[in-house]
């Protein structure tokens, strides 16, 4: 199990981070790094043993439904760092074509 | 833009290509609370009150499932005629769009709550089973409003107000499996589902399933291949199609344009597609390369849901009278044809018909009215008869006074009138109108004896014995009395007067 140069990049444009070419060679070395780390637990003999979804086997943690309180306006834009309208202001989310 | 000049007709379009369509309809719950937090979720409030930290994924929040839409969605699946899941779980959708403050969507993936099941609907009298792929269960997302540019629309906008009310409301999303074999009905066919769909869901009582408002939204998928082919074509899939009406337009324009682009030798890119509905037509959407990497995974702040079988058993125990079902009952009842039926059913009107019916009319009396009257009169103003301002209690009414004879069918009409301008119940539109029959024979017999000094030439000739010309008296008695006369009476009178 290792990462590609090209899949970093790929990552990076999805999540838009603007990396240069010396992070994007630093950055792919240390995650390769990290996934080797991880792919070792796939080396334990777990034949038959179902994955886990938690450390604790639990199932139907389900709130009835029911109105709770909420924030004001106010103090759901409070830590926002631009707002109008009353609403969260964004910038552009497409790029012009 | 799609040049409209490179379309092919649609019937020579369906003359040598045989189209397979796909649904993906997406349903807001009708829950008190959002999905995963106790934020209520009315429509239209002030932008950003219907907010806490779950929905605005602050960090340190944690969500909890809504029991009620699971308990939803599991009535949908059954009603569907899907199995439900044992067990699944809830996965993080990642996408880089500030529509969810998380920057993902808390959906499912490959473990839906509900799989397999199917649909009929009936598209022009024939029945056509609609194959459901799955029924799953994930969040809503928030409200743009894109400022600047020209257009109002994403693209060329300066930047965009977003409004989290609605991130994390409950949205069911039903995909059907490819529905092949409709041939030209394809566009009616997609319309007849989702209408069917639309009236399942209400009948569950699940959602609201108001179109207009987006509580019911569809992605339409169309493709097209050569009759006989072995592989179906490439397929678009046509999103903001938000009517009926739009689904079937969508539907019907993306196979004029495919077959286009085949003509010509192309082939038809596998793309989104954004409806427009001034025009009736397509365009290209964005380039999915990109957004279509999602990355899901399981989601961690969840536990998986496991529904107990005799949960799943009490739900399905407590399904109402489907719409089909209760279709198949009423068309019983009510001694009709399988067309008239149908035709009942497309005008909306079933619902309307039953319960004027239960209001003390006969069948007859409730089709006659919702199908002639009331709908020219919906049909003038461009909106649902459901939405006239007039309840199968007051069409009752008028019916009773028609059949008790205090209204004749023109008065009626009067009164319907009356009553969808407002100006009160029935009872009190006779009263201020003065629109009911005149019964008195004194003020009848005044009205005939006018009528007959006026038109000399007439009277002659009904004396001569062309008693056929005594229609224009009884036109003229009308005419006195605006309409309130007995017509049968007056005739009677007149020829009685006249022999």
């Amino acid at each position: 199990m290792s990462i590609t140069r090209d899949e970093v990049a790929h990552l990076a444009r999805l999540s838009r981070l603007a990396l240069t070419d010396a992070e994007l060679d630093h950055f792919a070395g240390q995650l390769d790094q990290i996934i080797g780390a991880v792919a070792r637990v796939q080396e334990v003999a777990a034949e038959g043993i179902p994955p886990m979804t938690h450390a604790v086997p639990v199932v139907n943690v389900l709130r009835d439904d029911v109105v709770a309180g909420c924030l004001t306006p106010e103090q759901a834009l409070s830590g926002a760092p631009a707002t109008e309208q009353g609403r969260f202001r964004v910038p552009r989310i497409l790029a012009e074509d | 833009m799609t040049d409209l000049a490179q379309l092919v007709p649609y019937d020579e379009a369906l003359s040598r290509y045989e189209p397979v369509i796909g649904l993906e309809t997406h349903v807001e719950l009708g829950t008190a609370t959002k999905m995963f937090c106790g934020c209520p979720t009315t429509f239209g409030l002030e932008p950003n009150s219907a907010v806490c930290p779950v929905c605005l994924g602050l960090p340190g929040s944690l969500p909890v499932a809504n029991r009620a839409a699971i308990e939803f969605t599991i009535r949908i699946g059954l009603a569907l005629n899907c199995s439900i899941a044992s067990w699944c779980r809830f996965a993080r959708k990642n996408y880089f769009y500030p529509d969810m403050p998380k920057d993902f969507q808390i959906s499912q993936y490959d473990e839906p709550l509900c799989t397999d099941g199917w649909l009929d609907v009936d598209v022009d009298g024939r029945a056509f089973r609609v194959g459901i792929e799955r029924v799953h269960l994930e969040e809503d997302t928030g409200k743009s409003l894109h400022m600047g540019g020209a257009t109002g629309r994403i693209h060329g906008a300066d930047y965009s107000l977003v409004d989290y009310n609605r991130a994390g409301i409950p949205l069911v999303e039903v995909v059907t499996k490819p529905v092949a074999g409709t041939g030209v009905l394809a566009p009616e066919a997609a319309r007849a589902y989702v209408t069917e769909l639309r009236d399942l869901l209400r009948c569950l009582g699940v959602s609201d399933v108001r179109m207009e408002e987006g509580s019911l939204r569809c992605d339409v998928n169309t493709s097209l291949a050569p009759h006989g082919a072995a592989d179906w074509g490439t397929r678009t899939e046509t999103k903001n199609v938000n009517s009926l009406r739009s689904v079937e337009r969508a539907v019907r324009f993306e196979i004029a344009r495919q077959a286009a682009v085949l003509d010509a030798g192309q082939k038809v890119v596998q793309e989104t597609r954004h409806f427009h509905e001034d025009s009736g037509s397509t365009t290209a959407g964005r380039s999915k390369e990109e957004a279509q990497d999602y990355r899901y995974f399981p989601e961690p702040d969840l536990v998986p849901v496991a529904p107990a079988r005799d949960w799943v058993e009490q739900i399905r125990a407590s399904l109402p009278e489907l719409p089909a079902a209760r279709r198949a009952r009423l068309q019983a009842d009510w001694g009709l044809s399988g067309a008239e039926m149908t035709h009942l059913s497309n005008a909306g009107a079933v619902d309307l018909v039953s319960a004027t019916v239960e209001a003390g009319a006969s069948p007859a009396e409730a089709r006659k009215w919702w199908l002639g009257e009331l709908a020219r009169r919906a049909n003038e103003s461009g909106t649902e008869l459901s939405q006239l301002a007039i309840t199968p209690a007051h069409v009752a009414r008028v019916s009773a006074m028609v059949r008790a004879g205090t209204l004749n069918d023109q008065l009626a009409r009067q009164v319907l009138e009356g009553v969808l301008a407002g100006e009160g119940d029935p009872d009190t539109v006779v009263e201020a109108r003065s629109l009911a029959i005149v019964s008195d024979e004194g003020a009848l017999a005044e009205a005939v004896d006018a009528a007959i000094a006026a038109n000399p030439d007439v009277a002659a000739k009904v004396r001569d014995g062309k008693t056929a010309a005594a229609g224009a008296l009884v036109g003229a008695v009308m005419k006195a009395t605006r309409g309130r006369a007995d017509a049968e009476r007056a005739r009677e009178l007149i020829l009685e007067r006249l022999s």
